[in-house]
């Protein structure tokens, strides 16, 4: 199941670069919540301080407090533990290009160690299943390569691995961004269905998609929350006029 | 930087057609009344003429809308104007028909002799054209404080009606000799009071487009012209 993402003073660097500026918000279990801004406003950033990830750039360092569930990321934990609890699905798909379907699929779990055939053949049609790819690949699985399949296949191959190691958030840094129509309606339903399941917190810069799929909306710019509401509230009538002149793109 | 600055052109393009609408719309209503305390049924003609341009005009506004809704999928602030010139559209649509109706009225009163009835038409019809006027200049300058003035207008057009209707009713009981000219002044009535119900939706569209509250219905009408954006 998902947990709650509580962050408090959250600051984070490049360098001498201020990219991340006190953020504070709570992201409910089990929603999606999507975090839209201009390039270079920090959201990416911000999503990799959920996973430890901004950290493993030797300039970069974060300050502050994010709790999933009961875990103090920063204090609780280490990184390889924060990734196993939290998934992350990158704009470009990135399968492992030489390794089989199911191989892609069980990687995260053969680093930790898992060596039960039952359980690994058990994890991928759980997880491809859950990524709605199960029945276009079944027949493949240990035939086909990742990178045989399309860019929206791919996509939810990397979604499959996401889930097979069984976390409790997944962020996504624009996963449709690449992705042709038919495909990107293949991972919106995929998130409203995965929400039942995870904490979803995307990443995208597509305002409809943004409004289909997630619950919660924040908008970031110059490294800053400026507000975080329900979607609903966020594109209809939002409360700040930056938030406002960005989504009806009076500025850009 | 700005962006998006043809759609922007064409939410202008937009509110500039309404604007073209309502000025139709006002003009009709004007002229019925004119036709009614002249009783020149010239006037009326006028008025007849005019409704198949305000009904052509606002199938060109919904078109537009449509389009701008299905090809800009507007957010926020654009959005609700969108939707709000839908339904203002409708309303001087309406505000049109109901200038036709009272044409028809007066046409029909002309058959009869020119009596002074208990019933101060000229005063609800300055009263309701007066709230048209408000709620459209409440939409020219985006004002919901001007709107919302608007909504405090409509009981007074519905107590001068709801008079009408007792003094004509009374007229109709002492005189019915009078009768066709008293129903054909208390259909006036109505229609006035209709028209001053439109202006009051025109301005609660306002209220949306610029507070994004919805008031309809005594919702919250005081919050909306308080919260700032």
């Amino acid at each position: 199941m998902g947990v709650d993402i509580l962050v408090e003073s959250l600051n984070a660097w490049y360098g001498t670069t201020h990219t991340l500026q006190d953020i504070n918000l709570r992201i409910p279990a089990n929603h999606a919540t999507a975090l839209i801004g201009p390039s270079g406003c920090g959201k990416s950033t911000f999503v990799r301080c959920l996973n430890r990830m901004h950290e493993t750039n030797p300039d970069a360092r974060a300050t502050g407090m994010v709790r999933m569930g009961e875990i103090d990321i920063y204090k609780d934990a280490s990184p390889v533990e924060i990734r196993r609890r939290v998934g992350m699905v990158f704009q470009r798909p990135n399968p492992f290009p030489t390794m089989s379907i199911y191989d892609n699929v069980i990687s995260g779990l053969k680093l930790n160690g898992f060596r039960n055939r039952r359980i690994l053949d058990e994890t991928v049609e759980r997880s491809l299943k859950q990524a709605a790819l199960w029945e276009e690949v079944k027949d493949d699985l240990k035939k086909k390569s990742g990178a045989s399949l399309s860019g929206g296949q791919q996509q939810r191959l990397c979604i499959a691995r996401a889930v097979a190691v069984d976390p409790e958030v997944l962020l996504m840094d624009e996963p449709a961004s690449a992705l042709d129509p038919v495909s990107t309606s293949k991972i919106e339903d995929l998130i409203f269905h995965l929400k039942a399941q995870y904490t979803i917190v995307i990443v995208t810069h597509n305002m409809q998609q943004a409004a289909r799929v997630a619950e919660n909306t924040g908008f970031f710019l110059s490294g800053k929350m400026v507000e975080f509401d329900s979607t609903h509230k966020i594109f209809t009538n939002p409360r700040d006029k930056r938030t406002e002149d960005y989504i009806t793109g009076r500025f850009g | 930087m700005a962006l998006r600055i043809n759609f922007h052109q064409r939410l202008d393009d937009l509110k500039e057609r309404l604007l073209v609408m309502a000025g139709m719309a006002e003009q009709a209503i004007q002229r019925s009344i004119e036709a009614y305390t002249t009783r020149d049924l010239s006037i009326c003609e006028l008025v007849f003429r005019s409704e198949p341009a305000i009904n052509k005009l606002e199938r060109e506004i919904d078109q537009m809308a449509l389009d701008l809704l299905a090809m800009e999928q507007p957010m926020a602030i654009d959005l609700r104007f969108i939707l709000s010139v839908i339904r203002i559209n409708a309303d001087l649509e309406r505000v049109g028909d109901q200038a036709v109706n009272i044409a028809v009225r007066v046409r029909e009163m002309g058959a009869f002799a020119n009596i002074d009835l208990p019933v101060d038409i000229p005063r609800l019809a300055s009263l309701a054209a007066a709230m048209v006027r408000k709620a459209l200049q409440a939409f020219i300058e985006a004002d919901a404080e001007l709107a919302r003035s608007v909504l405090m207008l409509d009981d007074q057009v519905d107590d001068m009606n709801n008079s009408a209707f007792y003094s004509l009713s009374s007229l109709i009981k002492e005189r019915p000799e009078l009768t066709p000219q008293s129903l054909n002044a208390l259909i006036i009535a109505r229609n006035l009071e209709r028209v001053g119900d439109h202006a009051t939706n025109i301005a609660e569209d306002v209220i949306f487009w610029v507070r994004g509250f919805d008031v309809r219905h005594n919702s919250r009408p005081a919050e909306a012209v308080t919260d700032s954006l």
